[in-house]
């Protein structure tokens, strides 16, 4: 399908695109790498009256290495990182999760803002981002803001980005060279979302571990207990009755397959940082 | 009210009045009458469309011609002389790469490029790298089969072929 009519805005800069956003009552959207927002408007399933194009904002693209951290702009594409076009805070994690993301075709145009930005469950970037304590720099009318992603992601499809609001970057602090990464996926047709993923960062030295299952209802699912299990050298065993107990007590509602699904994915994640 | 943008499009300097809505394959194929690029599923997910903007593959389904304002587009009509591209075509034609061919300019450009990045793959990893592009025909075989081929001879050839 095409989309419907709209009208288009190219943003001269970060604070024209502020104020086209925050002129049209809720009524605009900022157009990233347009890779999940193009099929939603082909769809016509997210109602839009102007588009506001990022996509001219070269400042948008850069990243800036800090001391303790790297700054990533907003626009930096899922192939860039995949390529190593963009320096790396995390120990080779980011790279690999990029390289995993839909089609070579998608990752050249789709970016790290506009995916976390949607907040699609069942996306990469914000169980990873969250595993990594990043941050997310927000630009408004009312100056920049800067939220830890936790406090991003509302829900499913839900942050706190506000409508006269647009993601201008992600801090991501360097990781310990002592820490070891996992991450498995579970999506059966190559390139599509996943069922399930799960994001382990394991560092024995340093005595700490964090395990964030993503492809849940809601926002990614922390799992401390679990990962102080396999801080604590437990058996995949252990891990996976670890892993079952917290996803039971969590709140939210598992059917049987999916406790099963989420149980292998997480255990397998922990293996694939103990491998390392 | 109608954007107006300059892009090149197979080494021409294209000036163009468009839609906002207007993504860049209509843009190719309804302006410019460029129908090599077909569209399949118009929601990135089969592949048809794909196009090179700027050098790297991209759904032109997924892109507005309004956002490709200075850019560098090449669709197979614009590639018949790329030395990659012929080897690529005439393994296709070899290993039976093809059946109804609507599938197959998207196909041929992404080869092109996983070719380009390193035409030393194996069928296993070609086939990861071609996931993002549908044969409704189901020719995956003899598609893989071509790919294969084509790597083989652009590595044995690299001094040949010279653009690599």
């Amino acid at each position: 399908m095409k989309p419907a009519a709209f009208s288009y805005h190219r943003a001269a800069s970060i604070d024209d695109a502020v104020n086209v956003l925050a002129s049209a009552g809720g009524m605009a959207r900022a157009l990233a790498g347009g890779q999940s927002l193009m099929p939603m408007l082909n769809l016509r399933l997210a109602p839009l009256e102007i588009l506001v194009d990022l996509g001219y904002l070269a400042e948008l693209r850069q990243c800036a290495e800090q001391v303790n951290s790297v700054r990533y702009g907003t626009l930096v594409t899922h192939a860039a990182f995949e390529d190593r076009r963009v320096p790396d805070a995390s120990n080779g994690l980011m790279p690999h999760v990029a390289t995993r993301i839909a089609y070579r075709a998608v990752r050249n145009r789709g970016t790290i803002g506009g995916s976390i930005a949607l907040a699609d469950p069942a996306a990469d970037w914000l169980p990873t981002l969250i595993a990594l304590r990043a941050e997310i720099t927000l630009a408004g009318p009312r100056g920049r803001r800067t939220v830890a992603v936790p406090d991003f992601v509302v829900g499913a499809y839900t942050t706190a980005l506000q409508d006269d609001e647009l993601i201008e970057a992600i801090t991501v602090p360097r990781q310990s060279k002592s820490e070891k990464w996992g991450y498995y996926k579970v999506a059966p047709k190559a390139g599509e979302y996943a069922k399930s993923l799960a994001i382990v960062l394991l560092n024995v030295p340093g005595g700490s571990a964090c395990v964030i299952l993503g492809a849940v209802d809601g926002a990614p699912l922390r799992l401390p207990a679990t990962a102080l299990a396999a801080l604590d050298g437990a058996d995949e065993a252990a891990l996976a009755r670890a892993t079952r107990a917290e996803l039971m007590a969590s709140g939210r509602d598992f059917s049987g397959i999916k406790l099963t699904l989420h149980t292998t994915t997480v255990v397998r994640a922990i293996m694939d940082a103990r491998a390392k | 009210m109608k954007v107006s943008v300059a892009l090149t499009v197979n080494r021409e300097t294209i000036e163009a009045s468009v839609e906002p809505r207007t993504n860049l394959a209509d843009l190719l194929r309804e302006q410019l009458r460029l129908t090599a690029t077909h569209l399949g599923c118009e929601q990135g997910v089969c592949g048809a469309c794909t196009v090179l903007i700027d050098g790297e593959p991209a759904r032109s389904c997924l892109v507005l011609a309004a956002s490709l304002d200075g850019a560098d587009i090449r669709t197979l009509e614009g590639m018949a002389d790329d030395p990659i591209m012929q080897v690529i075509k005439r393994a296709f034609h070899q290993e039976h790469g093809l059946q109804c061919g609507f599938c197959t300019p998207g196909m041929l450009i992404s080869s092109w490029d996983i070719l380009k990045r390193n035409p030393k793959r194996d069928a296993r990893e070609i086939r990861v790298e071609m996931s993002g592009n549908l044969c409704r025909c189901t020719g995956y075989q003899g598609i893989v089969r071509s790919i294969v081929r084509a790597g083989q001879e652009l590595s044995s050839g690299v001094s040949a072929i010279g653009a690599i």
